[in-house]
């Protein structure tokens, strides 16, 4: 019998299909950082002077700030003065339909399987189009405005909802909150703004896409999202990114609140590009997202399927201020070839009778290190609270890494706090049952690891749920011999 | 069928195998008898195309091809099945999903189309009675918290579904009570066809009530040492392994 190649040992070069680069002119600043470009980016934005101060005081703070190094992360120090801040397709100004939109942009996002043309759209879906720094295209507003229902860009939302920005902006990841949300703060140059009015359940998923396009530049969106009272929304994320050499760095806010009684359920399927085998090249994803349910009986619900960047370091987490409010995470990180995550959340429970639900599935894979890093925290006035966190690991090879950081400070005598974790590997023995059986060691570790996830992608919506069940197919092609 | 010539097989540099000669024809159910470590289940790997063991010598045709150079997914396509000693858990992988896959990928390689879902439980609901497995083990995950007598009807029931020309049942009778032992034999007795044939590995005898062979051998130290009809299975019984000359002339402990 001729020895097999070790089905689990090598990783094979992952092919990466949406790393074209969209020939398309755009209008860059030069790189690197200080309070003019602060004003360039707000002055190109035509933003009102609240605005401008609002990110001036952060670029304040951020100057004074350095980039922590507590994660369970090795990269080599991120140089803020070769980036650029700000980079927006040379385009006619914003198209004023969506059939004026660009035909090179449009075809890119064809590509990427988003079609603008809502006849063409996923039924049941509404895009928000963010290309390098700024919101190309967002499909069916007008028929969700009937709702009273805001969804557009984040630049018209500050200029047509003012109030709302203002009121919302900040309320629930300062822009002192760390460095990296400063940072974004300082230099965001669009994203979306999602407002679903007090009743109204949201009939149709929303969703951003997020592309990166230019090169050396950062890409720095913000998201708020604010549902009101019994209302709700389900929204999706997605983004990708052309295949480089050089790093680039990705630094986004996203913010939600939910008042009472209201429900967001937000879902991520994150497959910036991951680099390449040798570690060459990705995205650098510091993300800070936060949700606070501040209504009582609220609930938000984070679902993340994470697949790409060459490094991700996010936390969605929930303040769970109102009494009886509930949050929920369910993750799966995958790190391949030489990709590491530091990623998990944070449960703040703050109300009474709180509860929250954490399920994390990491899967290394390669060269690959993923690291858990939870914290549930039970203040002195949340009686009742409950968690039950579940972490598990699973580890494809030998050469993989894969750490726990769980934290928990209850200050409450009355909550109950629960945590399990389990790492496994795949085995040989699965792999050779399945093999046995007619399946092929490719589909057989694609199973195995579906399997693993089954339950965090029972959380996404359908569409995506099959759409992120792909991406992890793709992901791990070439991760058996 | 089958047919195993001079076989040398190692692991880890200790041989297992050491000229093994065996030839199954169509339609034949064979026994393989011997003590623990005599080589059964190194056997039923090596048919199966586990990697763990090393081929020092000799060949082995099924159907005319050299099954040592084929993967093992390729066996299993071209109708090899093992039913395994300790079925392996996958966990979150619903059986019918597995077994569906499993069925398709053998299909596929057969040149026949595809089965859906409606098509496949019905295949599945016939398969089933042959068992006698409860319909709740199909949407659990392949073999986690199956009983043992589950796990191993599992194989059967796999088996069935998977049609395939040789089934190799290692040790299958293992940790089974008398009831389940019955059901899992019926389950084989059905699946007894002129174009299929069936190795049964096993320590003991009792299961041979119930799986009638047409030949048994007693595999020992690595080699075939003794072959006959039913009635050597029987005479194994009353009198265990230790009357047996071993190849190299030295009498195997009495049977455990």
């Amino acid at each position: 019998m001729k020895p097999d190649a070790t089905p689990l040992d090598d990783l094979a070069n992952r092919e990466y299909k949406y790393g074209f680069v969209t020939p398309i002119e755009s209008e860059t600043f030069p790189p690197g950082l200080d309070e003019e470009v602060v004003r360039g980016i707000s002055a190109r934005k035509g933003e009102p002077e609240w605005m401008l101060d609002w990110r001036l005081r952060a670029f304040r703070h951020w100057s004074g700030m350095r980039e922590p190094r507590w994660a369970n992360l090795k990269f080599p120090r991120i140089d803020y003065g070769a980036i650029i801040y700000f980079a927006a397709p040379r385009t006619r100004s914003r198209p004023g339909s969506l059939d004026e939109v660009d035909p090179e942009l449009r075809r890119t996002y064809e590509k990427l399987g988003i079609p603008l043309r809502e006849q063409e759209a996923l039924a049941g879906v509404a895009v928000d189009a963010v290309f390098d720094s700024v919101s190309v295209a967002t499909t069916f507003q007008d028929k969700l405005s009937e709702l009273g229902i805001v969804f557009c860009s984040f630049s018209r939302a500050v200029r047509e909802h003012p109030e709302l920005v203002r009121r919302y902006l900040g309320s629930v990841v300062p822009p002192t909150d760390n460095f990296f949300a400063a940072l974004n703060s300082a230099v965001f140059s669009d994203g979306s703004f999602c407002f679903v009015p007090r009743g109204v359940r949201c009939p149709m998923e929303l969703s951003t896409y997020f592309r990166i396009n230019a090169a050396n530049t950062g890409q720095f969106e913000r998201t708020l999202i604010v549902v009101e009272e019994g209302a709700h929304v389900s929204y999706l994320e997605g983004c990708t990114a052309p295949i480089r050499d050089e790093n680039q760095l990705h630094a986004a806010v996203v913010e939600l609140v939910a008042l009472d009684d209201a429900s967001i359920r937000y879902s991520t399927v994150q497959n910036w590009y991951p680099g390449d085998r040798e570690g060459r090249g990705g995205i650098y994803n510091f993300v800070t997202k936060r949700g606070k349910c501040a209504g009582r009986r609220s609930k938000i619900s984070w679902t993340q399927v994470e697949t790409g960047s060459a490094i991700t370091w996010k936390y969605p987490s929930c303040i769970l201020l109102g009494d009886e409010s509930v949050g929920e995470f369910h993750s799966v990180a995958l790190t391949a070839n030489r990709q590491q995550a530091d990623t998990g959340t944070k449960m703040i429970h703050v109300g009474r009778n709180t509860r929250s639900t954490i399920v994390s599935k990491g899967i290394s894979a390669g060269l690959g290190q993923n690291t858990y890093r939870g914290a549930v925290k039970v203040l002195r006035g949340a009686a009742g609270a409950r968690n039950h966190s579940r972490c598990d690991s699973m580890l494809i090879g030998d050469r993989c890494g894969a750490h726990t950081f769980p934290y928990i400070d209850v200050a409450n005598a009355t909550s109950t706090v629960e945590h399990e974790a389990s790492v496994s590997k795949i085995g040989e023995d699965q792999i050779f049952y399945c093999r046995q059986r007619g399946i092929s060691p490719e589909d057989a570790v694609s199973m195995i690891v579906h399997g693993f996830c089954t339950e965090v992608f029972r959380e996404l919506p359908m569409e995506f749920a099959v759409e992120a069940q792909k991406l992890l197919q793709v992901s791990l092609e070439g991760s058996v011999g | 069928m089958l047919e195993i010539r001079n076989l040398h097989a190692s692991v880890q540099g200790n041989e297992i195998l050491r000229g093994l000669d065996l030839a199954v024809g169509a339609g034949e159910v064979h026994a393989i008898m011997g003590p623990n470590g005599s080589g059964k289940s190194t056997l039923a790997g090596v048919l199966a195309g586990r990697d763990s063991y090393e081929i020092r010598a000799g060949s082995v045709s099924y159907l005319g091809r050299d099954l040592l150079a084929m993967a093992p997914e390729e066996r299993a396509r071209e109708g090899v099945f093992l039913a395994f000693q300790y079925p392996v858990e996958i966990p979150g992988v619903r059986n019918v999903h597995f077994l569906k896959a499993a069925l398709n990928a053998i299909r596929k390689h057969r040149g026949l189309e595809e089965l859906d879902a409606l098509d496949f439980l019905s295949l599945l609901r016939e398969k089933m009675k042959v068992v006698e497995m409860d319909e709740a083990l199909l949407q659990r995950p392949v073999n986690e918290g199956f009983s043992g007598g589950e796990k191993k009807r599992n194989e059967i029931l796999q088996m069935a579904v998977l049609d395939p020309r040789l089934a190799i049942l290692d040790e299958t009778d293992s940790g089974l009570d008398i009831d389940a032992l019955r059901v899992v034999a019926s389950g084989v007795n059905a699946l007894r066809a002129p174009d299929r044939s069936i190795l049964v590995v096993t320590h003991y005898q009792r299961l041979l009530d119930y799986i009638v062979p047409d030949r048994v051998h007693v595999l020992l130290d690595g080699r075939i040492v003794r072959s006959g009809g039913r009635e050597l299975a029987l005479e194994l019984e009353a009198r265990g392994y230790g009357w047996i000359e071993g190849p190299s002339g030295a009498k195997p402990p009495a049977g455990h």
